[in-house]
């Protein structure tokens, strides 16, 4: 066997390009593999780790106002373990170099080693003193969002009252790892809402909440079921305004992190996927050649006696060897890489910790499937090679046989010799052009999908805040406010329109279904939300009936014309039968709208508001920010430009990482395809290539007969990767669906532009390194040799 | 084979492009090694190629002088590996000399770079090989196109296949042709650019008797009607009687030229 270790080492350097082709294809897998699966298993260890070491709680409540005594009846209940009664409450904060108001979510907050749910992870700074009515601790997102730091000072609007707070530390929280105020903000806006932690005794006090409590946090014992502990804490909390106990399923923190963990699963499995089949792909086209090209090497091996058994096995080591360089490569990339990003997202989230420790299995995995792949892939040329028989093997192979093709037959004109040249031996190797074209139609629709991503988010955006919401800013008053206050809004400096609107919680019921969401009564004819209906016309608000957004009709399976039962969830609880007029479309949310007058009709109440939307002069939004900062009404002043950058920002800031890392991957399989396509063919049609320069052919005409053959493949992939590109931005916008948004599927020509840049990049890269080749092709030796 | 002389003559009128005079005997007594002296068009002198293999080098022409006239009919003769290849390569700008000058009218070929010996193979070179080198994906038509859409000055394709009598086989792919076929489709290659010099290494080297003399007619042809200065490389000394000139090499180096005095057919060819 040594002999056969000589050659292995010596076809090793014949074919190094191809072999290192498949090694980058199957590196980038394995890294791919590797990196997205230890660092999802990082990340849920970690997220794990930080939720049993902090406490984190399973159950929440929040409700307007019960009495001490309340929590002891929910810590009776079977099942629960523990519970922290608490003072939660949104107010408006003025933070030094903020021009406009921002709001801070207030959490009464037991003294340190207390072993409280929801336990803070103190960043710096130290815990409350239980005495001192004015300091915070702040979230650390909020606090480096606005360069706080300890003995910075701020001040908020407390139960109507300006108030001093100082902050005294600096702390993550397990339940605001993702820093959302929920309702209609769906991304973290660490700038303008932050978690702030006051002492209980202090909050209880400036709120006027001495003995009682508006909120809850509920840990359950092991094998608990935690829909009875929710529906018995619904049956007490009930009267006290609880709008339904929740667990963590749907606690906003909890679920957004979780679904980003777990789409990195979903990526996990798929990327590497693609990239292994690709793999297995260059390993077949590039065995067939090297049997090929050493039928009577076989033979001779052969007729030394190895057996076909031997020959299998040893193409088989070869195969197995390249892989193993390739899962080496990328075990090591994997590693350093899951490492780094795992940082980066434990950063992102702020996880006070982070374990990092890749099991054993996933490289035991990896390695597995680098061994299937390099098998499979070989397998069928190296059967051929053990099947030779050794006599048959010393003839050359036979001559190709040419025929004409489809071409011909449909009696296509081509004029060009050369170009007659590349489609009949396309023609000739239909399944390896499929396989090539495959792979490259692969890496086109990788790409597509990473920007169409992009595009329909963008797409979300215009038609949530350019399309449907007019307004400049959103404010909001701390309680429902006579419609006069609307006229002091319009009065303030630098407002040049206002329209009020009402929102109140409720649970509309349909036949089975229900689903709970706040109805939002606008004015008639109201120009800054615009109602746009499935046909993207603006649908006119009816004098009585709801418009549902579509999402929430077809969580419901109502259509326009039936009737809904909406459960008012505050003030007198009223229940009233309304039909639904029309269904809008919005990306965003799971609203229901109606006319103002008519909800304050149905709620029996005077003309009361919630808040109003403004149109305001940009050149006196300064004035307007500070005059709103000091009203004691205004509970949260929502500017839609900041509301919109940040978003923006979100996004960017968590796919571009992902963005650059795949369309990296893409160019690779596009690159390493097309250059192992045009290899093969040079190595194939070398003699072929040198009668063309002896008969005076230039290099490069050569060359583009010999790249020919790929452009053509590329081209034919190219329609085939943007069909597939759009049809897995469908399905992703379809998966993606979530309650909180839709994904509208948009893919926009620049995305297409980027995949055709990615292809063009790889196919001009593979063309040189191959170009390289032709100049050293030797013209005489071929003048010397027989077919 | 009088189809081949019709059709040649037919087709050098409209080209017209070298009129030489013939070689009378009067010539006799110029130097073997110099072609008539106004019409010489291809100048080697002093050529030596020397390979260098890791530490193995092999001289496979030392000091090689000859001068070519248009129109001319040469024979090389010469044991294996005594450099008929080698020099047949250098004078068709495959390869170029270690040590020498090759110049063909204005062409230096010795200094010429890769894209000069390019052009020149291009405009004024065709190649006849003994393993045909046909590209296995074109018809017979189509392989003689491909030389004729790059070429300036060359003649109909479907014409150059008149020329070698496979007008019936010029749909048909080189697998589906016999050996002396595939060989006239490399013939109908290499003039259907109208060279000015026909450069074949071992052209019957791989053929059969008859078909050998069918190829060897078609060449005498070439060179009678079109002009071509011809250069054909052979083991077979009674292809010699063909010639004007028969250049023998050994060792690399030109032991000895002769001039025909009279040039045979080559139906009166006997081996
Ligand atoms: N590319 C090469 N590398 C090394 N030696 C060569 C090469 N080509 C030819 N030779 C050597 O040069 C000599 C002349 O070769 P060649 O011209 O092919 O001879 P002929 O055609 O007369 O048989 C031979 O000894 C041959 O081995
Ligand atoms: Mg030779």
């Amino acid at each position: 066997m040594a002999m056969l270790g000589r050659k292995l080492v010596r076809d090793l350097l014949h074919i190094r390009g191809q072999a290192i082709a498949i090694i980058l294809v199957i590196a980038c897998g394995v890294a791919a593999f590797v990196t997205m699966r230890s660092m999802y298993r990082s990340l849920l260890r970690s997220q794990a780790d930080y939720y049993a070491r902090y406490r984190f709680a399973d159950v929440f409540a929040e409700f307007k106002r019960a009495p001490d005594w309340v929590a002891n009846r929910i810590r009776e209940i079977p099942g629960v373990a523990q519970v922290q009664p608490r003072v939660v409450m949104d107010v408006t904060l003025n933070v030094p170099g903020l021009k406009e108001p921002a709001v801070g979510r207030l959490i009464s907050m037991p003294a340190e080693d207390s072993g409280a749910l929801n336990e803070l992870f103190l960043r710096s700074g130290r815990f409350i003193d239980s005495h001192a009515a004015n300091e915070v601790i702040a979230s650390e997102a909020f606090a480096s969002a606005n360069h706080l730091h300890l003995g910075s000072t701020l001040q908020a609007i407390i139960h109507g009252r300006w108030q001093q707070l100082t902050v005294v530390g600096i702390a993550l929280s397990p339940e605001y790892i993702y820093e959302i105020r929920g309702g209609a903000s769906l991304f973290p806006d660490n700038r303008r809402f932050g978690v702030l932690w006051m002492s209980p005794e202090a909050l209880q006090a400036a709120l006027d909440m001495q003995g009682a409590f508006n909120s809850i946090a509920v840990s359950l014992r092991p094998h608990a079921s935690e829909p009875e502990v929710i529906a018995s804490m619904d049956r007490i909390l009930d009267r006290y305004g609880c709008l339904g106990a929740y667990g963590r399923e749907d606690q906003i923190s909890h679920r957004f992190i979780s679904d980003e963990i777990s789409q990195n699963r979903i990526s996990a499995m798929i990327i590497p996927a693609i990239f292994l089949v690709v793999a297995g792909m260059l390993v077949h086209l590039s065995f067939s050649r090297l049997v090929n090209m050493q039928r009577s090497e076989i033979a001779v091996i052969k007729a030394f006696g190895f057996t076909s058994r031997q020959i299998a096995t040893h193409y088989v080591q070869f195969s197995l060897l390249i892989a193993s360089v390739g899962y080496m490569l990328g075990c090591i990339v994997g590693w350093a890489f899951g490492i780094r990003l795992a940082k980066l997202y434990a950063e992102f989230y702020r996880f006070p910790i982070l374990i990092y420790r890749p099991e054993l299995s996933i490289f035991l995995w990896a390695g597995f499937i680098c061994a299937v792949t390099a098998v499979a892939g070989a397998l069928a040329p190296v059967l051929r090679a053990a099947a030779l028989p050794p006599a048959e093997a010393m003839r050359p192979e036979s001559p190709q046989q040419f025929s004409p093709t489809l071409m011909d037959r449909l009696n296509v004109r081509v004029r060009s010799a050369a170009l007659r040249m590349i489609v009949r031996n396309l023609e000739r190797r239909p399944w390896r052009a499929l396989a090539s074209a495959f792979a490259i139609c692969t890496a086109i629709m990788i790409v597509v999908v990473e920007f169409g991503m992009f595009d329909s988010l963008d797409r979300i955006m215009e038609l949530q805040f350019r399309d449907t919401q007019r307004e400049d800013i959103t404010v909001t008053f701390n309680e429902a406010r006579s419609a006069s206050v609307r006229q002091e809004l319009a009065h303030l400096p630098g407002v040049i329109a206002s329209e009020p609107f009402r929102a109140v919680p409720v649970r509309l019921r349909f036949r089975h279904r229900s689903r709970k969401t706040s109805l939002l009564g606008l004015a008639s004819g109201s120009r800054m939300r615009l109602m746009i209906d499935q046909q993207g016309r603006q649908a006119l608000m009816p004098p009585d009936g709801l418009i549902l957004s579509t999402t929430l009709a077809e969580l419901l399976h109502v259509a326009p014309g039936e009737s809904v039962q909406v459960e008012v969830l505050e003030g007198h609880r009223l229940v009233r039968s309304l039909p639904v007029a029309a269904l809008v479309d919005e990306p965003l949310g799971t609203s229901a709208y109606m006319e103002l007058n008519a909800l304050n009709r149905i709620l029996l109440e005077g003309n009361s508001i919630s808040g109003a939307y403004l149109q305001v002069d940009a050149a006196r939004q300064q004035v307007l920010y500070q005059r709103l900062k000091t009203l004691p009404a205004v509970a949260a002043v929502a500017v839609k430009k900041t509301t919109v950058d940040s978003f923006r920002d979100t996004i960017n800031r968590s796919m571009a990482l992902s963005l650059g890392t795949l369309i990296l991957f893409a160019a690779i399989i596009a690159a390493g395809m097309i250059y192992n396509g045009a290899r093969i063919a040079l190595s194939e049609r070398a003699r072929e290539l040198a009668t063309l320069r002896i008969l005076g052919f230039t290099r490069q005409e050569i060359t583009s007969i010999l790249l020919g053959e790929q452009a053509l493949i590329t081209l034919f992939a190219l329609p085939f990767g943007f069909l597939a590109g759009y049809g897995l931005c469908a399905q992703m916008a379809a998966r993606l669906q979530t309650e909180l948004y839709r994904m509208p599927l948009v893919v926009r020509p620049t995305s297409y532009a980027w995949a055709f840049l990615m292809v063009l990049f790889s196919a001009i890269l593979s063309g040189v390194l191959v170009g390289r080749r032709i100049a050293h092709l030797d013209m005489i030796s071929v003048l010397k040799s027989r077919e | 084979m009088t189809f081949i002389t019709e059709n040649l003559a037919e087709i050098s009128k409209p080209l017209g492009r070298h009129i030489h005079a013939g070689f009378g005997d009067a010539m006799a007594t110029v130097p073997h090694n110099t072609a008539s002296v106004a019409e010489v068009v291809f100048h080697v002198q002093s050529v030596s190629k020397i390979y260098q293999t890791g530490d193995v080098t092999v001289t496979a022409l030392r000091g090689v002088s000859l001068d070519l006239a248009a129109g001319e009919f040469i024979v090389i003769l010469g044991p294996s590996g005594s450099g008929k290849s080698t020099l047949l390569n250098i004078m068709g700008g495959l390869d170029t000399p270690t040590t020498g000058d090759v110049r063909f009218r204005d062409h230096w070929l010795s200094q010429a770079g890769d894209a000069g010996l390019t052009q020149f193979r291009r405009e004024h070179v065709g190649f006849v090989f003994q393993f045909y080198n046909l590209i296995p994906s074109l018809t017979a038509l189509e392989n003689v196109t491909l030389v004729t859409e790059i070429a300036e000055h060359a003649m109909d394709p479907r014409e150059a296949l008149r020329l070698v009598g496979l007008t019936e086989r010029q749909n048909h792919f080189p697998s589906q042709l016999s050996g002396g076929e595939q060989q006239r489709v490399a013939i109908a290659r290499a003039i259907a650019k109208t060279p000015d010099i026909l450069l074949c290494d071992e052209p019957t080297g791989a053929l059969d008797y008859p078909t050998a003399k069918l190829i060897l007619d078609v060449l005498a042809h070439v060179n009678q009607e079109l002009h071509t200065l011809v250069a054909v490389i052979t083991h077979n000394t009674a292809i010699a009687d063909m010639a004007d000139r028969v250049i023998r090499l050994r060792s690399g180096e030109i032991t000895e030229i002769t001039r025909n005095v009279r040039k045979s057919r080559p139906d009166e060819l006997e081996w």
